[in-house]
């Protein structure tokens, strides 16, 4: 039976059902277990939630020899940008010894972050840096924009045998949602068509899957009809999803919160662009961030970043474009 | 043809028959890793290729007294160490050959040598990238209520790298069972220490923490083992971590092809000095416990071995190119 809870707490019910499942599973970071009445310490004692000091490198790496040696470790790394801190052990070793190693070793490990806090945490704290992860061999990143993705993304990123970054958005934080309350798991790689439409194809991730679903109502009431698909996962990537509705809409709106050059919507861009050119019967448009950090002031903020007013003219642009092979089509 | 390297020991000063057991674990390494050397300058050996020569007693010293279950971590200098832990002469020759007979079927090669069976849970490249991956294999470990041990070997130029900091600082606040065994060579790939760091031991970089320090002259065989040997019955007696710095040499470059203009060539007469297995040799036979003529048995019998490896490698195919991106995620869940 489903109900309605928030986004953080469901990903918090994904890894709390997980360390039931299996006792291998551990919860480690540097504010997690905080008190004997913590749910996560009062249900699994401390030898399994265990708080860190302030040593990302230490405590990546030490969770990723734990996985090596057989345990299941969910980091709490808390923001994102702490990530940068320990990136060789993010990028360059639990998700390397697998291929590495000949296929002979694994290393089930959760990395479980905030991003995109857009909300005058300024220049160090809100990067939607998840671009920079995607194209990492070896590593597996799940992007939630929903309270049911987000715990059915975390469970299977638990019991997935290779490294997974979770990025769950700060700006979701509180969004509630329908989420079933027993074992829920959504499958990596594959898109979720979160509302259909025959016109053009509005791909988007995270905080901006809801911006784009309010670009869709506002265009719906001019007659344009908006399909939105959101990756949920970016790596692996579910480009099928994208290619088969770009065939029938022709067009194709991307919408990231990442700066453009680091932006997930190029990568689909140039997927789209190899695999689906036939298809296109406008240019792709890419509504992202400007290449440039979050600003603290309030009014620079909104102007860095994509809303629905820039969703909603980046898909009038590819609505309103008639290709000159188009019109040739239609003279004859 | 692996040597008997797994036995449990239970004193802390090596009988004749374990110094005798290092001598021929040193004498292999030796012949591999010279083998090695001029397999690279023959373009056998690919990539990247850092040796060991100089540095075979701490390997040996230390890896004698562990198990298949406990787990070992090596850096970028790690064939001497995986020898010595029990990995196979021919499959870890296949490995640096890039054969699909090697450890890690060609995959890994010098600096990610990776043998489960034997508890060598692997080599990383970057420097200091193992020691927190030592302490994750401490904790399930721990957790698991066994008395099996981490240890991790790394050089001096680790130290002064914020991850070891932190590692020794996890480590004593959580009680693991690792052993941090550093290879003070003196020198941080080109560097020389003192152009590094102001603090000479690096048994002094620890001194706050509550965890036994001690440091020992490398090249004595002897020596690492008992220090190595008490260390290690802490550990497994859930007293926690322990740091071993042992005084070596590298007689080699920092890596084969290395110009090696960065220091004084070390002379032969310095060598003959300083060689570990040298002076076991000299001690086994002042003592008693070696005959004169076994030397050049063992060292014989390290070299046929290292032959038949060899021979064994190059008889091993390549592997095939098309599974190249096949084996990048496991396609494993639980």
């Amino acid at each position: 039976m489903a109900r309605e809870i928030t986004y953080i707490a469901a990903i918090m019910e994904g890894i709390h059902q997980e360390m039931s499942r299996d006792e291998d599973v551990l919860l480690i970071g540097q504010s997690v277990g905080g008190s004997p009445e913590d749910p996560f310490v009062a249900a699994f004692g401390p030898d399994r939630v265990r708080v860190t000091p302030i040593s990302e490198t230490a405590e990546i790496g030490m969770a990723a020899g734990a996985a090596l040696a057989g345990k299941r470790p969910v980091v709490d790394c808390t923001m994102a940008e702490f990530l940068l801190v320990a990136m060789d052990q993010v990028v360059n070793e639990a998700n390397r010894f697998h291929y590495m190693s000949g296929g002979r070793v694994t290393a089930p490990l959760v990395l479980k972050a905030g991003y995109g806090f857009t909300a005058g945490w300024a220049g160090q704290h809100t990067g939607s840096i998840y671009g920079m992860f995607m194209g990492v061999p070896g590593l597996k990143v799940a992007l939630p924009s929903t309270p049911a993705d987000a715990k059915g993304l975390m469970a299977t990123a638990i019991r997935d045998d290779n490294p997974v970054l979770f990025l769950h958005h700060y700006l979701l934080t509180l969004e509630t949602g329908d989420v079933p309350e027993g074992e829920h798991l959504v499958p990596f790689g594959q898109a979720a068509i979160v509302r259909p439409g025959t016109d053009v194809t509005l791909v988007a991730t995270g905080w901006t899957v809801h911006r784009a679903l309010e670009a869709a109502e506002e265009l719906a009431a001019d007659g344009v009809s908006v399909e939105v698909i959101d990756p949920r996962t970016i790596a692996p990537l579910d480009v099928d999803t994208v290619l088969a509705s770009v065939e029938r809409t022709g067009r194709l709106v991307l919408v990231d919160q990442a700066t453009r050059h680091a932006s997930v919507s190029a990568i689909i861009a140039a997927e789209v662009a190899e695999a689906g050119f036939a298809s296109l019967r406008a240019p792709i448009v890419q509504v992202t961030a400007l290449d440039a950090p979050i600003a603290y002031s309030k009014p620079m903020e909104d102007f860095v970043l994509p809303d629905v007013a820039k969703i909603v003219a980046g898909v009038r642009r590819a609505v309103d474009v008639t290709l000159p092979h188009d019109a040739a089509t239609a003279v004859r | 043809m692996t040597a008997s390297v797994h036995r449990d020991v239970s004193t802390a000063a090596p009988t004749p028959d374990v110094l005798r057991d290092l001598l021929t674990t040193m004498w292999r390494i030796r012949a591999f890793e010279e083998r090695v050397g001029a397999l690279k300058r023959a373009d056998e050996v690919h990539g990247l290729i850092h040796l060991s020569i100089g540095g075979e007693g701490v390997a040996a010293a230390v890896c004698r007294q562990l198990r298949d279950g406990d787990a070992v971590y090596s850096g970028h200098r790690a064939h001497g160490h995986a020898v010595a832990k029990g990995t196979p002469l021919d499959r870890t020759m296949a490995e640096l050959m890039g054969r699909e007979g090697g450890l890690c079927s060609g995959m890994g090669g010098s600096m990610h040598l990776v043998d489960v069976a034997h508890g060598f849970l692997g080599a990383t490249g970057v420097v200091g990238g193992n020691i927190p991956l030592a302490l994750g294999s401490a904790l399930a470990a721990k957790q698991r209520g066994t008395d099996a041990v981490a240890v991790v070997f790394f050089g001096d130029g680790a130290v002064q790298a914020g991850l070891f900091t932190e590692s020794v600082n996890l480590a004593t606040l959580w009680r693991l069972p690792v052993l941090l065994v550093c290879e003070n060579n003196g020198f941080a790939e080109f560097t020389p220490r003192s152009a590094h760091t102001t603090v000479e031991r690096v048994s002094d970089v620890v001194a706050p923490y509550p965890l036994p320090r001690t440091t020992v002259d490398g090249n004595e065989v002897g020596e690492v083992w008992s220090a190595f040997s008490e260390l290690l019955a802490r550990a497994r007696a859930g007293e926690g971590p322990a740091l071993l710095e042992c005084l070596t040499h590298r007689l080699r470059g920092h890596y084969e092809g290395d110009p090696d203009r960065y220091r004084e060539a070390v002379s032969t007469e310095d060598w003959q000095r300083k060689d570990p297995i040298l002076r076991l040799q000299r001690a086994g036979h002042d003592a008693g416990w070696l005959a004169a003529d076994e030397p050049a048995a063992l060292e014989a019998a390290a070299r046929a071995e290292v032959d038949e490896a060899v021979a064994w490698a190059r008889s091993s195919p390549f592997p095939a190119v098309a599974r190249a991106a096949a084996l990048v995620e496991s396609g494993g869940a639980r």
